[in-house]
């Protein structure tokens, strides 16, 4: 009969505050799941997917059959999942006769669908099969530059609602500084015709210019497919007017260590940790240690006759 | 070809769109084209790069760090906006009233025992009600144990805060604002006299209740309208099971193995009480063989020895004969 239901652990409780609503939101996590049937190709596009968003993916490994996110019951499932992994972009990847290759890229707002794409993957060509020199491979969770060239992602309905998704599925983290030394990696997607879009994910090497800025060189390393647009889904408009608001609120940060004193004025507390000086092993042994324990010895050594002579008279 | 300046760069998502490019119908084949694609997106990817080497860069251990200005393309959020927790009723009175927080030691000096001690808790300073004697006063009831009635204090007091607390948060789950450690869970209280809690039900048993309800209209459960995500009934009434009139071929008799697992099961539960004539009258005889043998035997060895020999007054041989057929029945 409790009323009050709260996390018992303060682990569990910074967990649920993890996915509490936040006033500036970081990178999505991702969904990858697939249905009762799934082709090879599918198989390995989701796992390759699920490789390139290592850190912010999590991948379900049994076959769901009663997900139908274009039907209207058939998305309980997407809903249920989306909120025990907390998870706002999904990927889910099935094969039948009339849909070849199919994968459905949706996204969620409250953890109910916000809007869906479907496409179908051709002309599939994995990581493996490209060979390039080890060491241009990018780095696990670096952020990629995006490109979209075509004019179908401005004049078609469809590519354009695609651009908007394939941007959140593939951007990365949202973060305010990056350096600029581990930029590696690009994303290029192009408007073949107006159902079609080419995928191709490169490593990035930067060469000497003569300006700052440095040469860039395209290496192809990564998944390469087609997508060809079958089906979409819109969001709602309300729900669309909601989620695409914007505060100029920011979030408040907490000065820590930081006090203001009206007599002394701004104080700030340093901790250090404890220096624990006699176990500190020294450099090199100084030329002067060893004459002082030389300089020790002769003195305890003429301390001993003192106190033998001493000793001596006091047994006479 | 030279109006490819014209490029929609995003510095906030490293995100930069050529709209201009248009593909011939007819391209010449997948390798041209993967090259043509790649020799556009280079002349992005550099134009991304050009404005973005030139934002002011502060100098970082591992390379330099640059502040990316907010992203121009908008993308939805992925849950609400938080809103702001209603004040409580406490707070609302400290508003209307003026008073202010003040900043609180940890630990207070405590006359008693003339220590520092912490402010609240375990071992508390100038704690009330951790004396071992309390003074009587002239107008108490000398039957009222005052120990018990401050620890009755204590815990109506806490009774009152617990209250007060989930009014509160209440109130902020009304306006969509509840912390998002606490959920609040639905009191049911039993329809029946007793204050017995509900009894967890698993998942099979509501699946069960709920086939049970629903098989309970007039038409059987069959035109009812589902929810979204609900499954049809495990047991669709059909509780028993008929062979078909006419055996398919290949599958054998079915009608016959029915009808042996019956008998099995039978056989099996009663096997120590069916009694089997012929082995019970072989054992017999096998027996009687094997104690004869082992008198012959003892009655040749013996005729040498110490011992007197058992003569076996054999009665009537032919009657053991009789008597085992009466036996056998």
């Amino acid at each position: 009969m409790v009323e009050i239901k709260t996390a018992k652990t303060h682990k569990g409780k910074r967990e649920l505050e993890k996915r509490a609503p936040k006033l500036v939101e970081s990178g999505k996590k991702t969904l990858i799941l697939h249905g009762t049937r799934t082709s090879s190709v599918l198989k390995a596009v989701l796992s390759e997917i699920y490789h390139l968003k290592k850190e912010s993916a999590i991948k379900y490994s049994r076959k769901n059959d009663n997900i139908k996110p274009f039907e209207s019951g058939g998305e309980t499932s997407l809903e249920f999942f989306s909120l025990k992994t907390d998870c706002s972009i999904f990927v889910y990847g099935s094969h039948s006769k009339k849909r070849p290759n199919n994968l459905i890229i949706g996204r969620t707002y409250d953890h109910h669908i916000y809007d869906l794409v479907e496409v179908g993957v051709e002309n599939f060509k994995s990581m493996e099969s490209f060979s390039y020199d080890k060491k241009l491979a990018p780095k696990e969770g670096s952020k990629p530059f995006i490109t979209f060239i075509g004019e179908g992602f401005e004049n078609v309905e469809e590519l354009k609602h695609l651009k908007e998704v394939l941007l959140d599925l593939f951007r990365g983290a949202a973060v305010e500084n990056i350096n600029l030394a581990g930029l590696d990696r690009a994303y290029i997607f192009t408007a073949l015709s107006s159902n079609r879009v080419f995928l191709t994910h490169c490593a990035l090497r930067l060469k000497k210019s003569g300006t700052i800025v440095p040469r860039m060189e395209l290496v192809e390393v990564g998944p390469s497919m087609d997508f060809v647009v079958r089906r979409h889904c819109p969001p709602n408009e309300s729900i669309k007017k909601g989620a695409m608001k914007t505060t100029r609120e920011k979030p408040k940060k907490k000065e820590k260590n930081v006090k203001k004193d009206a007599i002394e004025g701004k104080v700030g507390n340093i901790y250090i940790p404890d220096q624990k000086i006699g176990d500190m092993p020294l450099p090199n042994k100084a030329k002067g240690v060893k004459r002082e324990r030389r300089e020790a010895k002769l003195k305890n050594a003429s301390g001993e006759h003192e106190h033998a002579s001493k000793r001596k008279k006091e047994d006479l | 070809m030279e109006a490819q300046s014209d490029f929609q760069v995003d510095l906030g998502h490293l995100m930069a769109f050529n709209p201009h490019h248009s593909f011939p119908s007819q391209p010449s084949s997948r390798d041209e084209l993967v090259k043509e694609c790649l020799q556009k997106g280079t002349e992005l990817v550099q134009a991304i790069a050009d404005s973005l080497f030139h934002l002011p860069s502060t100098e970082d251990v591992d390379g330099p760090l640059v502040k990316l200005p907010p992203p121009a393309t908008r993308l939805p959020r992925e849950k609400h906006f938080p809103t702001p927790k209603p004040p409580t009723k406490w707070e609302l009175f400290a508003q209307k009233k003026g008073i202010k927080k003040r900043k609180k030691d940890k630990v207070v000096f405590d006359e008693q025992s003339e220590t520092w001690k912490r402010r609240f808790g375990y071992d508390r300073a100038n704690d009330e009600e951790a004396i071992p004697i309390i003074e009587a006063k002239p107008n108490d009831d000398p039957n009222e144990d005052p120990f018990a009635k401050r620890k009755e204090n204590k815990k109506k007091r806490i009774e009152k805060q617990e209250s007060h607390r989930l009014k509160n948060l209440k109130q902020a789950a009304k306006a969509g604002a509840l912390p998002s450690h606490i959920q609040l869970a639905a009191t049911a209280l039993p329809i029946t006299g007793t204050q017995a809690a509900p009894k967890k039900v698993t998942k099979d048993e509501l699946g069960n209740v709920a086939g049970l309800a629903a098989t309970a209209t007039a038409s059987g459960g069959k035109f009812d309208k589902k929810l979204p995500g609900e499954k049809a009934a495990a047991h669709k009434g059909k509780y028993r099971k008929f062979l078909p009139v006419v055996e398919g071929s290949g599958i054998g008799s079915r009608e016959k193995e029915q009808t042996e697992k019956i008998m099995n099961k039978i056989f099996s539960k009663n096997s120590h009480e069916i009694l089997n004539i012929d082995k019970a009258v072989k054992t017999y005889n096998v027996k009687k063989e094997k104690k004869q043998k082992s008198e012959k035997s003892k009655a040749a060895s013996a005729t040498g020895g110490k011992l007197k020999p058992q003569k076996k007054i054999q009665k009537n041989p032919s009657k053991k004969g009789g008597s085992k057929k009466g036996k056998a029945k």
